[in-house]
């Protein structure tokens, strides 16, 4: 068996219960899989004993699971209150050009997805992005470029945080 | 570690704690989300490095803490004895620091605050106008103490509450406490905290949780997010203070997925309180056992509702659930819960420990204590402040917060997120407090603040929070799920300079009925953006229907950037700058934005040194 999922099958055996336990495995699932697409739902539903239909119910109820893989850069632009009125919306939508994406996507090549999120408490930062959890703020449009070109150059270590 | 088997050990463990000389020098480098985010981890490490370089450990300690509050001027120093503040420290200002300030006792100058309206250079906190006129009731752990250091926080007469609660105080007693201190929730409702408690205990049953609301949903407050990487102790003390008072065993934190130094924080202070039994069975040897584990968010809005926080919990989609029954009777699997946010409860030891007397005294006649409020927008000082209830607005942006960014106009406070409301400039002396708030269309909230200048546009602010909604509406109810995507296309509509009069007419309408007929609170207070803005910005509103204009220059489908010919030199500037690009023209030649590409970025606006381009 995939050694993920056998990763996954150790974290729902080693629960103290499995009533409740829903969005506790889903979390931990993106973590290994990166995202949580169907088969994991499936496998999901009945190692908890629930009905596949739950397990997609609330894997689509909650923003930050995803069913499609994301890209080996996640950009993740902030489009809460405090980064709205210091600009976000460009730079949001200097990315989905520079990129050729929209929110949501992933680049054909696999390397950008691109999503926005709503405040990742830097506010002070505004506006602020992510890129695989390194958070670089008071980002204007013209930064966009050398963003992007950073990853594909040098590449960008992730900041170990979740967005 | 220690176990502490009784109260008497815990202040003998306190009074040990204080015989430990502290060494000569204490450097506290800020570690809060917004900080580390500017490499403030990374100034620890290398004041780590020169210090074990140097073989300075006994004489120097480097202390990460919490946040200071002032994130604008982030990364923060505060250096003791001598209580120097230095700001905006990068990772390689150590080295000074280190050889200059503390081995030759001179001040590094350049890492001084400046105060941009005297000129004048401060090195202590105190002197800065940012900390003056604020009172730390909650925050007053945060930027003292290191958080992830259980002993920082019982030096500090941390669990000293919770002692004196359970050896000194009968769990009436302690609900008595709480309602006579007049303390109202934090979350937003402002609903009297001692009440709830009362309600909960009256409640028969062999379980009960007690449950800490930490999801913070309001975008652009980070209040919350402050306090429990500051100090998280306090959060879980005062849980098993209301687990004492209303007969609970058992706490639980919802906190949200967004804020993994928060988690990793608070998972750090609940595992130390274990081995240190101030959580467990048998807490000081008093017979009262209490436990907490916390649950993960995902990315839900509507999950910061009270009931659809205990459905999350449960593991099911965050739908609320009709209210009567209300938590206290019906909560997580349906016994009864008291649910607090954050903020109320980091106020509860202050209070066992110093009284109902003390806080009642601050504070106004119905809103006792004091508020943190998160600035953020266009505002100088962007960061935390506490102040007492009942200050006027004025005196926190323009006292505290330093003014409006790059000498612009004030238009308006945006206070309570998506449910609240604008509060216009000539407002602004106005005491904050509950009803105040909520008396001019917006509300307390949970204390976001967004300030706003003459170049926002309120209906492309009212479309923003809409936008929110729409997105977040769990669409269980139709008002909600249909009305809030209406009341979005209008505003499109308005905002691309279609709009018409009876639109206008008709988002009122729409407004009054989504805000009468939703089942919860997400849907009765969304239509509170646009209603508000309506009230009191109603020509911006007009301009965009009868003119087709927008004022502030804001909404781009009503908007174009021009190069004047005459003015253009062909420098290429903007063309070099504009992300897309979409600028033509050879150099020394006048140039040309094409249209039909532009995203109205407003870079190149920005960016020509001869001002050829214009907003038409
Ligand atoms: C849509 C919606 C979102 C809410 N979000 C939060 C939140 O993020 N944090 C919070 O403490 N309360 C939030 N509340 C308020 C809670 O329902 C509840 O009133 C509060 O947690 C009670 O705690 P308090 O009495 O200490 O304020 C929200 C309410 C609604 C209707
Ligand atoms: S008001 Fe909105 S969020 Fe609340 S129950 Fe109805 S649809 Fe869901
Ligand atoms: S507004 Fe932005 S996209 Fe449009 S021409 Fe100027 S720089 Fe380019
Ligand atoms: S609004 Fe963007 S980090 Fe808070």
């Amino acid at each position: 068996m995939d050694s993920k999922l056998q990763k996954l099958n150790k974290f729902i055996d080693g629960l103290d219960t499995k009533e409740g336990a829903l969005i506790t495995t889903l979390h931990h699932a993106q973590e290994l899989f990166g995202y949580i697409p169907e088969d994991v739902q499936n496998h999901i539903a009945h190692a908890l004993n629930v009905p596949s239909s739950k397990v997609y119910g609330v894997v689509t109820f909650y923003s930050f699971f995803s069913t499609k893989p994301k890209g080996k850069y996640k950009i993740s632009v902030c489009m809460g209150t405090a980064c709205f009125v210091r600009g976000a919306a460009e730079v949001l939508e200097t990315f989905k050009q520079e990129l050729g994406i929209d929110v949501g996507g992933v680049t054909e090549d696999m390397q950008f997805s691109l999503d926005s999120i709503r405040c990742m408490g830097a506010c002070g930062l505004a506006p602020v992005i992510s890129v695989n959890g390194k958070v670089f703020g008071r980002v204007k449009p013209e930064d966009v470029r050398s963003i992007v070109q950073k990853c594909k150059t040098e590449g960008i270590s992730s900041g170990g945080q979740g967005w | 570690m220690v176990k502490i088997n009784s109260f008497k050990e815990l202040k003998e463990h306190k009074s040990r704690l204080s015989e430990h000389k502290p060494a000569e020098w204490r450097i506290f480098t800020c570690a809060g989300t917004g900080c580390a985010a500017s490499d403030s981890i990374f100034l620890a490490e290398n004041f780590r490095k020169i210090i074990a370089e140097k073989n300075l450990q006994d004489r120097i300690q480097v202390i990460p803490t919490g946040c200071f509050g002032f994130c604008e001027k982030g990364p923060i120093v505060n250096i003791f004895p001598d209580d120097t503040f230095y700001v905006k420290v990068s990772p390689d200002d150590a080295d000074d620091i280190v050889n200059q300030h503390i081995l030759n006792g001179q001040v590094v100058d350049r890492l001084l605050y400046i105060d941009p309206q005297t000129g004048e250079k401060h090195a202590q906190q105190h002197n800065i106008g940012f900390y003056q006129n604020q009172m730390r009731v909650a925050l007053r752990n945060c930027g003292k103490i290191n958080p992830e250091q259980i002993d920082d926080y019982i030096s500090h007469d941390g669990y000293f509450a919770l002692g004196k609660a359970l050896f000194e105080m009968s769990p009436e007693a302690v609900i008595e406490e709480v309602k006579k201190s007049g303390l109202r929730g934090r979350g937003g409702g402002g609903f009297p905290t001692g009440v709830k408690w009362e309600a909960t205990r009256k409640s028969e049953s062999d379980k009960k949780y007690i449950v800490c609301n930490a999801d913070e949903g309001d975008p652009g407050a980070f209040m919350d997010r402050s306090l429990m990487e500051g100090d998280p102790h306090a959060v879980i003390e005062a849980m098993a203070i209301a687990g004492h008072a209303i007969g609970a065993d058992e706490g639980l934190v919802y906190i949200r997925a967004e804020y993994p130094l928060a988690v990793h924080r608070l998972k750090t202070a609940i595992s130390q309180a274990f081995s240190y039994g101030m959580l467990g069975n048998n807490i000081m040897g008093s017979g009262f056992n209490f436990k907490v584990r916390m649950s993960l968010g995902a990315g839900a809005f509507v999950c910061g509702e009270e009931t659809s926080l205990m459905n999350s919990v449960q593991g099911e989609r965050g739908e609320p659930r009709v209210k009567p029954p209300f938590p206290a009777q019906h909560g997580i699997w349906n016994q009864p819960t008291n649910i607090n946010n954050v903020e109320t409860y980091a106020n509860i030891p202050q209070i066992i420990l110093k009284g109902a007397d003390w806080f009642s005294s601050i504070g106004t006649e119905k809103s006792k204590g004091t508020k943190v409020f998160a600035l953020a927008g266009k505002i100088n000082n962007v960061g935390l402040a506490e102040v007492p209830m009942g200050t006027p607005l004025r005196d926190v942006i323009f006292g505290i917060g330093g003014g409006i960014r790059d000498g612009k106009k004030l238009k308006a406070v945006q206070t309570g997120g998506p449910s609240g409301g604008c509060i216009p400039a000539d407002e602004l002396d106005l005491p904050i407090d509950y009803e105040n708030l909520q008396s001019i269309g917006s509300m307390m909230g949970s204390g976001g603040m967004i300030v706003m200048d003459e170049t926002d546009c309120m209906v492309d602010v009212a479309k923003f929070y809409l936008e929110f909604t729409v997105g977040e509406s769990c669409g269980k109810c139709t008002p909600c799920r249909i009305g809030n995507l209406r009341l979005h296309e209008l505003l499109e509509k308005i905002s691309n300079g279609h709009g018409t009069m009876d639109d206008l007419k008709s988002l009122r309408e729409l407004g009054e009925v989504i805000r009468d007929t939703s089942l919860c609170g997400l849907g009765q207070t969304s239509p509170n953006p646009v209603l508000s803005t309506m009230n009191y910005f109603g020509d911006e509103y007009e301009a965009h229907v009868k003119e087709r204009r927008c004022p502030a220059g804001k909404c781009t489908s009503l908007l174009r950037y021009q190069i004047s010919p005459e003015k253009c030199t062909g420098c290429t500037v903007c063309a070099k700058n504009c992300p897309v690009p979409c600028i033509e023209g050879e150099r020394k030649v006048t140039h040309r934005i094409i249209q039909e590409k532009c995203i109205k970025c407003g870079v190149c606006y920005s960016k020509c040194p001869f001002g050829a381009i214009s907003k038409v």
